[in-house]
Order: C-alpha cells, then sequence, then structure tokens
C-alpha cells in the first residue's frame, strides 16, 4: 500500500490565504471581501498587494453575499470570506437567490467548518453547510484536505465559470498532498485496496490514511479515494471501486444527513446498492474543546474509520 | 444596597476571574469581557430583580439578554458570584463537556442564561420577543440586553430597532457597548457608523449617554434614568462608552485584546494589578 508522510502541518485556510494571494497577482479580476474576519482567514497579504481589490464590509454577511453577487455584474471575481456558519446558514438566501439562482460568479470561501475549530463551540462549528449549499442547484461544493490542496483549489476556483463554495479549516493539519494541479470534480486515488473502499472529504482524508495504515496492518487492503468535490460528485471513481471493495465507508467532519455520506449512497442506491457505514457526526450540535478531543468523541478520528470499516465488512 | 466600593471590589474579582478562565484554555475574548466588568456588576449586583431559582420563564423578574456572546467570561464570573451555579465551574471554562461553552448556550442548561448567543447581532430581536411575552401576560419586570458597537453593523439590529419603536416595546432597555473596536480593529477604521445616538434617536427611541462606561456611579445614574424612561410608549438605548480591556494596563487603547488570551508572565502581570477581593475560585 501506498504511505502517505508529512514533514509540516499547517491550516488549511493558510492554504487559501496564499492561493489568494497568488490570484492577486495573477488574476486581475479576482476581488477579495471579508466581513472583519481579516486575520482568521489569512488575507492580510492580498490585502496589502491589492489594497484597491480589497471590500472590508464589517460585520454584514447578508450584505458581503449581496455586494459579491454585484461585482460579477462587471466582471470582477468576488472571493468572499468569512467563518463557514456565516459563509452558509447566516446568509442561505442571499446566496440562494443572488448568487445560486442568479448564476453568478461568486467564490465563497469558509474557514473554520466543523467541530475542529474548537473552543468556541456549538454557535461558531457548522455541521449543516455542505448539505446546505449542496442543495442549491448549480452550486460546485469543495472541500479540500491539506494545505496543498486547499491553496490549489483556490486557485483553480478562478478559472472556474459558476458559483462555488470552498469550504476549509482551522486547525494544523498534516501536509500529504503534492503541491499543483487541482481538477474540480476529480476525486484522487490515495490508496489501491480490495476489501473496502473509504471515501473522504477534508480533514478526514488523513484519519482515513492512518485508518488504511493501521488497517493494512491487520490484513485488510483498503481502496481510500480523497473525494474534494462533493457537488459535483465523481461518480465514477466511487462505483469502480465498489465494483471491486463491494463495501464503502464515508467520512467527513459533518452531520451524517446531508453530506458526503448520502451523496454517495444516492450514487450507490441508483447503481450498484452496497453496504454503507457512515463516519459524520450523528444528528447533533458540537461543543466547545480540542480539535483532537472533538475529533474523538464525535467519532470523526482514524479509530473511528476502522471501527465503521469492520462493521461495513462484516455486512457484505 | 452595595456601596461603589463593594461594586468596585466584586469588579475586580470579575476581571480576575475573565483573566485566569481565557488564559488557562489560551482562548475566548477577554477585552470586550474586562470592559463591561463593571456594567455587568452593575446590573446583577443592584439594579435587576431575579431570583437565582432560575426558571427558563424568569416570570415576574427582570431578564438580561447578552447579544454579543463572545463576552461569556465576565457574563459567567458575575452569574457565579451572583448565586446561579459554582463559582468553581468557572474552572471548566471552555473544555470539553462543561457547560460553560465558548459562547453562551442553554444547550448544557447553565442557570442563568435563557438563549445561545455567539452568532452576531440576533439578541435584540430576541430581547424584543421577551419583553412582548412579558406584555402579554401583564408582568411589568423589564428586559435588559447588551450589545457590542461592530455588531451593529448586522443588519437585522436595525430590523429590530425599528420594530421596537413601531410597536412601542418601551419595557426594553438595550444597552451598546461603545468601545469603538472590533476584530479588524476601530470600528472606524472597519466601518464607520457615524453618530450611533442620532440613528437610534432616528429610529425613535430614548437615547442615554453614559461617558464612563467604566465608572460604577456613573453606569447607576445611566441604568437608573434608563428605568425611569421606561413605561413610557419608547425604547430606551443606553450608549456605554467602554474601554476595551479596562482594568490592565497592556491591553487598554487597542483592539488587540478581543480575542487573545494572555501567557503566563502577562496574566501574573495583570493579575498583581488587579488584587483577589472575594477569593479566586
Ligand atoms: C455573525 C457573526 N459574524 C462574525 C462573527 C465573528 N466575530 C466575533 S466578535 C466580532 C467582533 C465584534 O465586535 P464588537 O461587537 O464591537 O465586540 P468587541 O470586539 O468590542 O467585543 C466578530 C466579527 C460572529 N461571531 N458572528
Ligand atoms: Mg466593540
Amino acid at each position: 500500500m501506498k504511505k502517505y508522510t508529512y514533514t509540516e502541518k499547517k491550516d488549511t485556510r493558510s492554504g487559501f490565504g496564499d492561493g489568494l494571494t497568488e490570484l492577486g497577482r495573477t488574476n486581475p479580476n479576482v476581488v477579495a471581501l471579508c466581513a472583519d474576519l481579516v486575520g482568521s482567514l489569512k488575507m492580510a497579504d492580498f490585502i496589502k498587494e491589492n489594497p484597491e481589490r480589497f471590500f472590508q464590509i464589517g460585520i454584514a454577511e447578508a450584505n458581503m453575499m449581496g455586494i459579491a453577487a454585484g461585482m460579477t455584474i462587471g466582471g470582477k471575481i468576488p472571493f468572499t470570506g468569512t467563518f463557514a456558519n456565516f459563509s452558509t446558514g447566516r446568509v442561505y438566501d442571499q446566496i440562494r437567490q443572488s448568487i445560486a439562482y442568479s448564476n453568478k460568479n461568486v467564490k465563497i470561501c469558509a474557514s473554520h467548518a466543523g467541530v475542529t475549530l474548537g473552543e468556541d463551540g456549538a454557535t461558531h462549528q457548522i455541521l449543516e453547510d455542505i448539505g446546505l449549499m449542496k442543495m442549491l442547484p448549480g452550486m460546485t461544493v469543495i472541500n479540500p484536505c491539506d494545505y496543498n490542496q486547499t491553496k490549489a483549489a483556490t486557485i483553480a476556483i478562478a478559472d472556474f465559470d459558476g458559483p462555488v463554495y470552498l469550504r476549509f479549516g482551522r486547525p494544523k493539519v498534516p501536509i500529504f498532498m503534492p503541491e499543483g494541479e487541482f481538477v474540480i470534480g476529480k476525486g484522487i486515488q490515495l490508496t489501491e485496496g480490495t476489501d473496502v473502499t473509504i471515501v473522504a472529504t477534508g480533514h478526514l482524508v488523513w484519519e482515513s490514511l492512518q485508518a488504511a495504515e493501521q488497517l493494512e496492518a491487520e490484513g485488510i487492503s483498503v481502496d481510500v479515494i480523497n473525494i474534494h468535490t462533493i457537488k459535483p460528485l465523481d461518480e465514477e471513481i466511487i462505483l469502480k471501486s465498489v465494483a471491486k471493495t463491494g463495501c464503502i465507508v464515508t467520512a467527513e467532519e459533518h452531520n451524517k444527513l446531508g453530506g458526503l455520506g448520502e451523496s454517495v449512497a444516492r450514487t450507490l442506491a441508483l447503481n450498484t446498492p452496497t453496504p454503507q457505514e457512515f463516519v459524520a457526526t450523528d444528528d447533533t450540535f458540537g461543543e466547545s474543546g480540542t480539535p483532537d478531543q472533538l475529533m474523538a468523541k464525535y467519532g470523526l478520528d482514524a479509530a473511528a474509520v476502522i471501527k465503521a470499516v469492520k462493521k461495513v465488512i462484516s455486512r457484505k | 444596597m452595595p456601596t461603589t466600593q463593594q461594586l468596585q471590589d466584586f469588579t475586580q474579582q470579575v476581571r480576575r476571574d475573565i483573566l485566569r478562565m481565557v488564559h488557562k484554555v489560551s482562548s475566548g475574548h477577554p477585552g470586550g469581557s474586562l470592559g463591561c466588568a463593571e456594567f455587568f456588576t452593575c446590573l446583577y449586583q443592584e439594579v435587576m430583580d431575579y431570583s437565582t431559582d432560575f426558571t427558563m420563564d424568569g416570570k415576574n423578574e427582570d431578564l438580561f439578554f447578552l447579544s454579543n456572546g463572545h463576552i461569556s467570561p465576565v457574563y459567567y464570573s458575575v452569574l457565579a458570584h451572583s448565586g446561579f451555579f459554582p463559582v468553581e465551574e468557572l474552572n471548566t471554562f471552555r473544555l470539553i463537556d462543561s457547560r460553560l461553552q465558548g459562547h453562551p448556550t442553554t444547550h448544557e442548561g447553565l442557570e442563568g442564561i435563557r438563549i445561545a448567543s455567539g452568532s452576531l447581532g440576533q439578541g435584540m430581536s430576541v430581547a424584543l420577543g421577551a419583553a412582548e411575552a412579558k406584555k402579554l401576560n401583564g408582568d411589568d419586570k423589564l428586559i435588559y440586553s447588551l450589545h457590542g458597537d461592530g455588531e451593529l453593523q448586522e443588519g437585522q439590529n436595525w430590523e429590530a430597532i425599528m420594530y421596537a419603536s413601531a410597536k412601542k416595546v418601551d419595557n426594553l432597555i438595550a444597552t451598546i457597548d461603545l468601545n469603538g473596536k472590533q476584530i479588524d480593529g476601530a470600528t472606524d477604521d472597519v466601518l464607520p457608523m457615524g453618530s450611533i445616538k442620532a440613528k437610534f434617536e432616528a429610529f425613535g427611541w430614548d437615547v442615554i449617554e453614559v461617558k464612563e462606561g467604566n465608572d460604577i456611579d456613573a453606569i447607576l445614574a445611566g441604568l437608573a434614568e434608563a428605568k425611569s424612561l421606561t413605561g413610557k410608549g419608547k425604547p430606551v438605548c443606553i450608549l456605554l462608552e467602554t474601554m476595551m480591556g479596562n482594568g490592565v494596563d497592556f491591553m487598554m487603547h487597542t483592539h488587540a485584546w478581543h480575542g487573545k488570551a494572555p501567557s503566563d508572565e502577562q496574566l501574573e502581570n495583570a493579575l498583581a494589578q488587579n488584587p483577589t477581593t472575594l477569593g479566586d475560585y
């Protein structure tokens, strides 16, 4: 089995910030908006280099989404930055009508997604955002897994015409993906195996690789797929894998209702009904704690993936 | 009635609690908490009429709603020292399995909290609803609420501010923590709001200015005046001019401590500026 290692940890939001800085240098149409969270979104370098292309909106996310929609009329490519909760639930109808339905080229960039934002607690820890955003017709939903992939995704979505929800996080996590290309909607085969498929997104990709190594040592061979794009879903790579393994575990830092897991379940139901287990939060709000404590308590770590794998194999 | 000195001593203990709470977990919001320590002390130690036998409905009690939920440390400390829950529980702030969540919540059943807050801009609407319920119940006690000045940038506030005067919600005293600061800097740099006083007045509110928002006597006078204006057909707003980080010299005159915890050394320095008065938890 292919092994993944890392020498450095970084937060995925820094990948966004650095990607945005690069876009500032290469694409004069890119503009950035923020609602009083410049530091948290790592936007300082973009602002320094392009002060005239940065718009501080104040603590007014609904207004930010509307302004972003308006800026596309005239050819700008707005990147909005705030926490995931305030990027989605807070402004759902503004996104729905002015961005999705109106098909505006806005990039909704959302940090601090999921429980791993830690101590701020449930008011800030959205676990429903993938569901909210994937339900909007025409919305592309991307949840990269590490610094390199988040940076590459940030750069890639500027060249894609249409609304995008880009979801990333706060904690420092291993950098294990190569730098460079990002293809929207194309899953990445990380390991090859025959006993079980694990389809993971975001922070759960690294946890799934850790799980796969331990399972391999126990003689269970695992196909790990990094599904960074939840919508449109790469159905081909998933169907190909389950044709080989006959069972699947989905893993995401999100509610089991409405997330990646349900999208995969739908694909399987329509094509080839397959036993599936969900590594996801169990229809609950989060709470304060350290990211590691919360990942463990809410069943989002390698241990939870291993448990799900064993269960799904027994259901084959 | 407590003396001004007693209220000052209480405030100083609250400052120590705030500092130790955020230091322990290296997270949380000391700046706004310190700036509002005197205000919370006045509300809970002198002005509000409430029972510590907590009931969600709080019938025939004055009720308080914190809209800028990030200043939970000052809220928790004052609730604990006012008898809502054991002071030792402050030791669990922001830890896993605690009732003292990063932002206040009803989810864990903490006595004294009636609504979750943290996502900014929602508290005034909730306060209005509670005020309307009191009227329906024939309950003549008051609703108090607190909001950040940066928080006023959220549009929902202005929907609520418009409703309050249109519907003559005159049993509400909404206080704005006018510290002139938010996360990214001075409110005047992030999004200048002009005269907040003129805005509230234009929306039909009575406005009281407390220029010394960290002075116990000035706060008490402002709250008394506000109370005298209730029941007259208009909502009442207090513009409380506070100092973010008040009481700790290196945390004052900057927005840097909005959401940053002190180091070990900084904590020691800050505590030395505020010797214990009621005994630490
Ligand atoms: C809807 C929403 N947007 C953004 C945030 C992030 N946030 C937390 S506190 C804060 C600044 C609030 O400023 P102010 O109300 O003046 O409080 P102060 O900094 O003075 O304590 C921001 C932007 C949030 N909690 N909720
Ligand atoms: Mg402020």
